[in-house]
C-alpha cells in the first residue's frame, strides 16, 4: 500500500532529523574522543541502515539511498545559499549555477580520468591553484594603491586569470602526455587506473571544482556585489542562465565533446559513497559553523543588518560580501562535485534557474540565517518531495508530477503564513549553537537579562 | 585607549568643504578646525547641511570640493571603514544597531578590526582563535560594564528602551576605539531624565577615553551646557562660531532659527 510507504517515508525524516540533531549535539561535548565517536556512529548508523534488509524489504532502499545523496548536496547548496543570503543578506540565484559549474567541473576531470586521460585533473588543478595565487597577488599589488575603481581591479583580476589559465591548459596538457604510459595499455591498466588513483582523483576533483566555482564566483561578484540588493538579484540570475546556456552548448562553442551539451554527460564513474557523502558534509558543516561563529561572520551578519552602520563600525562591506559570496560558492561546487559522482548523469536541464530556486525555497523554509533549518530542511524536502510522488503516482498515474508541483507550493504557502520565520526560525542545535562563553564569564544567564533573551530560542 | 600621537594641536581640520547633490548645494565651504580634547556643537536649522557634513567626514558620501585631515593625513576620498578604522566612529540621527543582535555582538562587532585572527584562524579553530576570542569578549564586556550595560549584554538590541539604544550606539561607536567621535544628535526623542544621563555620559566618555568629541544637536539646553564651542550652520555655510555664551547673543543666528521679525522681538 502506498500510503504505508508514505508513512514509512515520514518516519524516515523524522529519524534523519534526530540523526542530524544527534550529530550535532555530540560534536558539541567538549572531548575530542566524543566528538569522534558521534561521527563515527552518526556515520556507521546510516551505513547500518544502508545494508539492513529483512527480507524482500529494505530499510534504506537504492531510491532512498539515492535520496539521502541528494539531501546531502542540497544540504551543502542550502548552507552555502544562507551564508549568502541568510547570513550577509544579498539575494543570490546563482547558487545553482555554482552548483551546475562544480558539478561539471568535477564530472569532467574524473570522466578523463576513467578513460585514460589525466589532463583533466592537471589542467584544471594546475588553473585553479595558479588563479587562486594570481587572484591572491592582484588583490595586494591593488591593495598598495588607493582608491581603484572595481571595474578596474575586475579588468586586472580577469586578465590574470585568463594568462593563468593559458599557462594551465599548456602546462597541464604536457604533464597528461607525461604521465599517460601509467595508465597502462589494453593489456594491463597502469597504476593509475587502479580503484585507489581513481578515488583519490575523485576526492581532488571535487576540491578542484568547489575552488574552481569559488574563483568564478569571485569575478563575478565582485563587479556584481556593488549593486543594490534587488540589483544583484537579476543579476544572478543572468548568471544562472548563462550557465546553464553554456552546459547546453558544452560541446559546440566550449571544447569540451565529452559534456555533450543538450544532450547531457554520461558515464561519469558513480564515485559517491556514504564516506565520501558523509566526509564532504562534515566538513562544509564545520567550515560554515566556523566561519559563522567568529569575528569574520560576525561583520558578515552585521552587513545584513545595516550596511552604513557596518561601514561606520569599521568594517569593509564590499570585502565581506565577497567573502561570503565566494565561501558559499566553494560549498556549492563541493556539492555540485558530490552529486555528478553520485547521480552518474550530468543533464544541463537539472542546472536550470527555475531548480535554482529550490534552495532558495529550503533556505527560507528551514530558516533564514539558520544553519540547522537549512540542513535539516533539505533532508525533510527531498523525501517530503519524493515520498509524495510515490503516494501520487499510484493514485492518479503520470498526473502525478504535475499535481505534486500544485501541492508541493501550497504546502510552502501555508507554512509561510502560520510561521513566516522558517520552520526553525534562528534556531540551532548544539554544535551550530553560538558559544555560551559570556554566561561563564559573568555568572548570569537568561535570568537576570529578562525576557528578551529567553525570546532568542536557544533552546 | 591609547593616547593620540598627533604632534599638532588639531584632530580634525576641514578645509573649504563643499558638496553639490546635483544643483543643489548642500555644504558650501564648510571649515571646521577641531583642537585635541575639544567637545564642540555643529547646530543649525533643518536641512542646514549639519549631517551631509558627518556623512562627508567618515566618507559616507564622495565629496565635491575641499580637503578634510585627520591628524596630518588626508582622509577624503578614503573608503569609510578605512576611515574609522584610522580613528574616526560616528553614531546616527536614526539609532542604526545591528537590531537583531544581540547588545554584545554589536560591541564585539565594532572590534572586528582589532580581532588579531585571520579567517585560517576561525575556519581551523587553531589556539590563537580561543584566545583572541575570549580576550575579545572580556573586552566587550568590560567594555558594556563601563556603561552598565553589561547585564543586558545578551538581549537583542531591537528589544531595548529608545535610551537604552542611544548608550549602546555610543558604546559601539567607542568600541571602534576613536581619537574623534562624531555623535548625530544623541538627544533626539529622548525624555528629559534621559537627557541628564545622556550629558553625564559625553562629559564621562570624553575624560575617560580623552577624546575629541563633535556633537550635532537640536536641543539648545544640551547644546549650551556641554559645548566648549559652536559652529552655527545655514543652508550649507557657517553663519557664526563662537562660545555658547557669544552664540546665544548672536543676531545672525537668532534671525536663522526664527525669522527676521522674531529676532527684533528677542533682541528688544
Amino acid at each position: 500500500m502506498e500510503l504505508g510507504y508514505l508513512f514509512t517515508t515520514i518516519l524516515k525524516m523524522v529519524l534523519l532529523v534526530a540523526w542530524i540533531y544527534g550529530l550535532m549535539w555530540g560534536l558539541n561535548r567538549k572531548a575530542i574522543w566524543q566528538k569522534a565517536l558521534t561521527i563515527l556512529l552518526a556515520f556507521g548508523v546510516i551505513q547500518g541502515a544502508f545494508l539492513l534488509q529483512f527480507g524482500d524489504y529494505a530499510v534504506f532502499s537504492a531510491f532512498d539511498q539515492g535520496l539521502l545523496y541528494q539531501a546531502v548536496t542540497m544540504t551543502m547548496v542550502a548552507l552555502g545559499l544562507n551564508l549568502i543570503y541568510g547570513f550577509n543578506g544579498q539575494f543570490s540565484l546563482a547558487q545553482w549555477g555554482f552548483y551546475g559549474i562544480g558539478a561539471y567541473c568535477a564530472a569532467d576531470i574524473t570522466y578523463r580520468w576513467v578513460n585514460g586521460d589525466a589532463s583533466g585533473l592537471f589542467v584544471a588543478g594546475i588553473g585553479v591553484f595558479l588563479a587562486a595565487l594570481a587572484l591572491v597577488g592582484v588583490g595586494r599589488l591593488l591593495r598598495l594603491k588607493r582608491g581603484i575603481p572595481v571595474l578596474s581591479a575586475f579588468t586586472f583580476y580577469l586578465v590574470a586569470t585568463v594568462i593563468v589559465g593559458f599557462v594551465a591548459v599548456f602546462a597541464g596538457k604536457a604533464l597528461a602526455a607525461a604521465v599517460a604510459p601509467g595508465f597502462g595499455g589494453h593489456a594491463a591498466s597502469g597504476a593509475l587506473a587502479s580503484p585507489a588513483a581513481v578515488q583519490i582523483v575523485f576526492f581532488l576533483s571535487v576540491l578542484i571544482a568547489g575552488a574552481f566555482a569559488a574563483e568564478v564566483s569571485f569575478l563575478f561578484g565582485l563587479p556584481v556585489l556593488t549593486l543594490g540588493s534587488d540589483y544583484f538579484g537579476i543579476a544572478t540570475l543572468g548568471f544562472a542562465i548563462v550557465v546553464q546556456t553554456l552546459m547546453v552548448n558544452s560541446d559546440t562553442i566550449l571544447p569540451f565533446p565529452e559534456m555533450k551539451g543538450g544532450r547531457g554527460m554520461i558515464g561519469i564513474p558513480k564515485l559517491t559513497s556514504w564516506v565520501a557523502a558523509f566526509a564532504f558534509l562534515l566538513v562544509v558543516v564545520v567550515i560554515v559553523r566556523n566561519f559563522i561563529r567568529s569575528s569574520t561572520g560576525r561583520a558578515t551578519l552585521s552587513v545584513r543588518e545595516d550596511e552604513t552602520a557596518a561601514k561606520a563600525m569599521g568594517i569593509d562591506v564590499a570585502g565581506s560580501k565577497l567573502m561570503a559570496f565566494v565561501l558559499g560558492s566553494f560549498i556549492a561546487g563541493i556539492g555540485g562535485g558530490v552529486y555528478a559522482h553520485y547521480i552518474g548523469f550530468l543533464s544541463p536541464s537539472t542546472f536550470s534557474f527555475i531548480a535554482g530556486f529550490n534552495p532558495l525555497i529550503i533556505v527560507v523554509f528551514g530558516g533564514l540565517g539558520s544553519m540547522t533549518g537549512s540542513i535539516a530542511a533539505s533532508f525533510v524536502w527531498i523525501f517530503f518531495l519524493e515520498g509524495f510522488l510515490r503516494v501520487l503516482l499510484a493514485q492518479m498515474g503520470t498526473e502525478a508530477p504535475t499535481w505534486r508541483f500544485v501541492l508541493y507550493p501550497i504546502t510552502l504557502l501555508l507554512l509561510m503564513l502560520i510561521r513566516p520565520q522558517g520552520l526553525l526560525g534562528s534556531v540551532e542545535w548544539g554544535f551550530l549553537r553560538p558559544d555560551r562563553i559570556v554566561r561563564r564569564l559573568t555568572g548570569n544567564g537568561a535570568s537576570t537579562s529578562g525576557p528578551a533573551a529567553v525570546q532568542k530560542g536557544q533552546a | 585607549m591609547a593616547d593620540t600621537t598627533t604632534k599638532t594641536q588639531t584632530v580634525l581640520d576641514i578645509r573649504e568643504l563643499t558638496k553639490f547633490f546635483g544643483g543643489l548645494c548642500a555644504v558650501k565651504s564648510f571649515g571646521l578646525s577641531l583642537p585635541q580634547g575639544a567637545l564642540w556643537g555643529l547646530i543649525g536649522p533643518n536641512g542646514a547641511g549639519k549631517t551631509t557634513v558627518f556623512n562627508l567626514v567618515t566618507g559616507l558620501i564622495p565629496l565635491s570640493s575641499g580637503e578634510v585631515l585627520f591628524g596630518a593625513e588626508r582622509i577624503d576620498g578614503l573608503n569609510p571603514h578605512e576611515i574609522t578604522r584610522l580613528g574616526i566612529a560616528r553614531t546616527f540621527q536614526n539609532i542604526r544597531l545591528f537590531s537583531n543582535l544581540s547588545v554584545l555582538d554589536n560591541v564585539r562587532i565594532a572590534y572586528h578590526p582589532h580581532a588579531g585572527y585571520g579567517l585560517s584562524d576561525s575556519l581551523l579553530r587553531t589556539r590563537k582563535f580561543a584566545l583572541r576570542e575570549k580576550e575579545l569578549t572580556e573586552q566587550a564586556l568590560e567594555f558594556l560594564s563601563i556603561f552598565k550595560l553589561e547585564a543586558i549584554a545578551e538581549e537583542t538590541a531591537r528589544n531595548l528602551p529608545y535610551g537604552e539604544q542611544r548608550r549602546v550606539e555610543i558604546a559601539r561607536a567607542l568600541a571602534c576605539k576613536p581619537q574623534l567621535l562624531l555623535l548625530d544628535e544623541p538627544a533626539a526623542g529622548m525624555n528629559p531624565r534621559e537627557i541628564i544621563e545622556l550629558m553625564e555620559l559625553i562629559h564621562f566618555i570624553r575624560d575617560r577615553f580623552k577624546l575629541t568629541i563633535l556633537l550635532i544637536e537640536h536641543q539648545m539646553r544640551v547644546v549650551m551646557s556641554i559645548c566648549e564651542r559652536i559652529t552655527v550652520m545655514d543652508f550649507g555655510e557657517v553663519i557664526a562660531r563662537g562660545t555658547p555664551k557669544e552664540i546665544q547673543g548672536n543676531q545672525t543666528v537668532v534671525e536663522a532659527y526664527l525669522g527676521k521679525g522674531a529676532a527684533g522681538s528677542a533682541a528688544g
